[in-house]
């Protein structure tokens, strides 16, 4: 059933074509909702094994070369196919005021998701990489065509680096193929690859990967890729296509290449530290407030790396945690800045916002604000601590330095979080107190009903993370490198 | 009787003789009748055709000069029906794009004629014959229908394409004179024990390779083509990277590969790097291009260095597997028809831009999304396929091309693989610098694609697209035929 959601989200995007611009939004919002239905029936059905990866549908597709349209399901995927559905519903809500070329700007927005629940379900590498790079086109339209500041710029870097990372794994699955004989990923889960090729194939895959998932020091398409995008745009960036890439690196990178991964692993390790600390200390000394999020998602990011480096049950269910986490939360913040601020201030400078005395203004954007952050300083109580502090006990068990240098990482971010929401919001000119707050358009429904699900999401698996993690678990514990 | 491929020759050269005849009112519209009866022609090959069989089928021999053993023998085998497919395709495209003169569609129709004979032709003169039938009307197209620049790039084109076919015809006399035939079944047949001895052989495999890799055109003997491609008008832009370049690819394969087995096992590093050259040089040089269609020229050598790289791979080690064998093979078939159709459909995108604009410089182009919107998302179409997206035609034949050769090779598919950064890189590049930035003034009163042009670019854009998804009808074509030649070559 799970690989209607697929089918449903490209159908939706199809028929958005045809039909006329009045039902675009509607349509859009219905075929998200959809997929996000689909995944929470099959999360709710308890006769579902998830801790190995089960075949959905297994079709041939291209017999003479082995191919196979072929989807297969476990915790993992259920986990990202949920965060999915979660994002693409609140970035259509959050969409709802698009009017220009709308049929397209959901065409392109439903292609992103229907993509990305294609990678979280494939089970075949060469499905995986159709679907992979499908992401990419849509993406770049989205920004290139739908944008802000710096539009073409920004769309241009991060399908470069696209390019870039594909190239890599693109040669990875070639040199898989040849050894392993087989594009099936629980064939190949098998399959004995020698330490000598997964020595130096191990490296590519996992760094063609961790590319879109923003690793340290090839994050910088990120922040100015984030910046760029539309709100629905940067929303769909940080809550799904950073996870394709880190789903990715474990999927196929890890899972395969157990003894490489041994290898490596300190490396990641390293760079997944240097991540969370420098961006954490870059987004501090940001002045535009898109900036200062598109940092955190790379700093968060660094979260997820860091909990794979681990290569304990803990460090790395902690991870897969710590992407749904960040799906939301970062989908969440990027709509307040992007959506509930930038559309009626026209700007995003904090120097010119703190003079607004926007929490008067817009209450309920200041409200969901300040959720947002604490979500992201990992608050007790947030989805974030719970990832957080999962991976953090996995690192101790075998980077206890990480940990050290990572808890001071918190409080930076932690200090340009808060720095943030003061200056965005809470920074009144105390003379200026008595004077009453401009006039705002008032917040819509439709904003208030993302809001409400991205937040009611982060507190549902905050206060009751067992939740995922009763089904992350198994299936990271089935995976070959823990063995 | 006239044989149905015969027939197939022949049609496009009365087509010819019809037009410098009748004198018609509307040339475009007689040839585009007479590629109609060739393509129903070609359809019906394809249909008489047993795809299981692996040899040659549907042949005619006649004797024609016993005392040279220059017979006529055409035929047609899997890669064969392929390249004809693709012939019979590419040129309704062509005249498709662009209103040529009565003389010029008149050259058109002998040049889509020699490529029949070429593509059919089992012994080597006669093979010989329409290989060189097809060079004169190219050279005559470029040199009184072309652009700017036209007689220098003709008389370029003239010189390295004759230069090569002198190098091949004196190559077959050496070889004719040391076993006394022409005729490929049995010169392959005698290839595996050593065609000729001593220096000889190395003189024979050296001009038959010179010519190829002229026509290909391989590294370095690529000069040529971008001056050509740039002057030649649309529609003959088309067929030469559509049609001619395929020429040089399947006389690798037919010819250089079968006959000197052994010397290409010795040779094959050398080879192996000029074709990397190829691919990794070829985008970087369309990277510093400021016309559009010499950009795509440049793009072109790239996609058929990747043809060459899957068949020098696994022709130069002799460890390869029979199944890396038949992937790659596999790859450089369907590279070979998907090249064919997207590279003509940039032309052609380049053409239509041209049309409206009247230049064609990268920088005269600007913010055209916001004007025509239709022609952007198709042209980012053909360019991603040009690219390998996935999805879309070019990758299947890529991915089968690097799975076969990165198994003997793996150190120069990896660097290959940086010549697909580099396209991706120069598209992409083109693409904002076209399609994106703010409306530019000369472009303001563009008009979007319209019907007619519509209809031309649907049925391609399809094939890209079905090619890409349900590869398996265009493998239904040649697998027999691969799998046949895989054994021959491991």
């Amino acid at each position: 059933m799970i690989a209607w959601t697929i089918y449903v989200t490209f159908a939706g995007a199809i028929v958005l074509l045809v039909l006329p611009r009045v039902f675009a939004r509607w349509l859009a919002l219905v075929t998200a909702i959809a997929g996000f239905a689909i995944g929470v029936a099959t999360f709710c059905q308890h006769d579902v094994d998830l801790a190995h990866f089960r075949t959905v549908v297994r079709v041939p597709w291209v017999p003479a070369l082995g191919m196979n349209y072929h989807l297969a399901l476990d915790g993992i995927s259920l986990t990202l196919v949920l965060v999915t559905g979660i994002a693409a519903i609140s970035a259509v809500l959050f969409s709802w005021d698009v009017t220009d070329r709308a049929n397209e700007f959901f065409f392109w927005l439903l292609l992103v998701v229907g993509g990305s629940y294609g990678v979280f379900l494939s089970a075949d590498l060469f499905l995986l990489f159709l679907f992979y790079e499908l992401v990419i086109v849509p993406k770049y339209f989205l920004i290139a065509i739908f944008g802000s500041t710096n539009k073409e710029y920004g769309a241009m870097k991060l399908t470069l680096y696209s390019f870039f990372g594909g190239a890599l794994v693109f040669l990875g699955i070639i040199a898989i193929y040849v050894t392993g004989g087989s594009l099936d990923l629980n064939q190949l889960a098998q399959f004995q690859f020698t330490p000598q090729l997964q020595s130096w194939a191990f490296p590519i895959l996992f760094l063609g990967f961790a590319v879109l998932a923003g690793i340290w020091p090839l994050h910088t398409w990120a922040p100015t890729g984030h910046v760029a995008a539309p709100t629905a745009g940067s929303m769909l960036l940080a809550g799904i296509v950073m996870k394709l890439g880190a789903y990715g690196a474990l999927r196929v990178a890890m899972n395969l290449f157990p003894q490489g991964f041994q290898m490596w692993r300190t490396t990641i390790a390293v760079l997944a530290v240097v991540g969370i600390v420098y961006a954490a200390a870059v987004a501090l000394r940001q002045r535009d407030l898109k900036f200062v999020i598109g940092y955190s998602s790379v700093s968060h990011m660094g979260f997820v790396l860091l909990g794979f480096a681990t290569a304990n049950v803990f460090g790395v269910s902690g991870a897969v945690l710590q992407m749904f986490s960040h799906g939301v939360i970062g989908a969440l913040l990027f709509a307040v800045a992007g959506r509930m601020i930038y559309r009626r201030t026209r700007t995003r400078e904090l120097d010119a916002l703190s003079g607004m005395n926007l929490s008067r203004a817009l209450p309920f954007a200041a409200f969901t604000f300040v959720v947002a952050s604490a979500a992201s300083m990992g608050i007790p109580g947030f989805s974030g601590f719970a990832a957080e502090i999962t991976i953090l006990i996995g690192a101790w068990k075998s980077y206890p330095l990480a940990v050290w240098i990572t808890g001071a990482g918190m409080v930076l971010v932690a200090a340009f979080t808060l720095r943030a929401l003061k200056r965005s919001f809470f920074d009144v000119d105390l003379a200026n107190t008595a004077a009453a707050p401009p006039e705002m358009e008032p917040i819509t429904i439709p904003e208030k009903l993302g809001a409400g699900l991205l937040m009611f999401a982060t507190l549902a698996v905050g206060l009751y993370p067992k939740l995922l993690l009763d089904r992350i678990q198994p299936a990271v514990e089935a995976m070959r490198f823990l063995k | 009787m006239v044989g149905l491929i015969s027939a197939l020759i022949l049609i496009p050269l009365a087509g010819a003789i019809a037009l410098y005849i009748g004198q018609p009112k509307n040339a475009r519209t007689v040839a585009l009748i007479f590629n109609a009866l060739s393509a129903f022609y070609a359809l019906l090959l394809w249909q008489k055709f047993d795809a299981t069989a692996p040899g040659l089928q549907i042949a005619e021999r006649h004797a024609w000069i016993p005392s040279i053993g220059a017979e006529y023998l055409v035929g047609v085998d899997g890669l064969s029906l392929l390249l004809v497919l693709l012939t019979s395709l590419v040129f309704p495209f062509a005249f498709c794009a662009q209103r040529l003169e009565r003389g010029a569609c008149a050259l058109m129709l002998v040049m889509q004629a020699a490529l029949y004979g070429t593509f059919t032709a089992q012994n080597f003169v006669l093979w010989f014959l329409f290989y060189e039938m097809s060079l004169i009307p190219a050279f005559l197209l470029i040199k009184m229908y072309g652009g700017e620049n036209r007689d220098f790039a003709a008389v370029k084109f003239f010189i390295y394409t004759f230069f090569g076919s002198v190098a091949m015809l004196l190559a077959f006399l050496g070889i004719y004179f040391a076993k006394g035939t022409f005729d490929f079944a049995t010169l392959a047949g005698l290839g595996k024990s050593g065609l000729l001895t001593g220096n000889l052989k190395w003189f024979a495999f050296a001009g038959i390779f010179l010519g190829l890799a002229v026509k290909v055109p391989l590294f370095p003997f690529h000069t040529w083509l971008p001056d050509a491609y740039q002057t030649a008008p649309t529609g003959v832009s088309m067929v030469l990277t559509g049609g001619l370049s395929k020429m040089g690819v399947y006389g690798f394969i037919r010819l250089l590969v079968p006959l000197f087995p052994n010397e290409i096992k010795i040779a094959g590093p050398w080879l192996l790097a000029l074709v990397v050259c190829s691919i990794v040089f070829a985008p970087l040089a369309a990277w510093a291009q400021r016309d559009l269609k010499r950009m795509v020229a440049y793009l072109s050598i790239n996609h058929l260095g990747y043809c060459l790289l899957g068949l020098f791979a696994i022709t130069a080690r002799s460890t390869s597997s029979l199944m890396d064998t038949h992937a790659a093979l596999s790859g450089v078939f369907l590279q070979i028809f998907n090249h064919g159709i997207t590279a003509a459909a940039l032309f052609y995108f380049v053409g239509l831009l041209e049309q409206r604009r009247g230049l064609r410089g990268i920088d005269d182009f600007g913010g055209l999304m916001q004007r025509t919107p239709l022609l952007c998302g198709w042209m980012s179409v053909a360019m991603f396929s040009s690219l390998g997206l996935p999805g879309l035609n070019g990758f299947i034949g890529e991915f089968l091309i690097f799975k076969g050769s990165f198994a003997v090779a793996a150190s120069v598919t990896a660097i290959a693989v940086l010549g697909l950064l580099f396209t991706a890189v120069t598209f992409m590049r083109a693409m904002q610098s076209l399609f994106g930035g703010p409306l530019v003034e000369s472009c303001s009163g563009f008009s979007d694609l319209i019907r007619s042009e519509k209809l031309v670019i649907l049925p391609v854009t399809l094939l890209m697209f079905a090619i890409g998804i349900l590869p398996q009808f265009i493998f239904n074509i040649f697998n027999a035929t691969v799998t046949h030649m895989a054994r021959l070559f491991a």
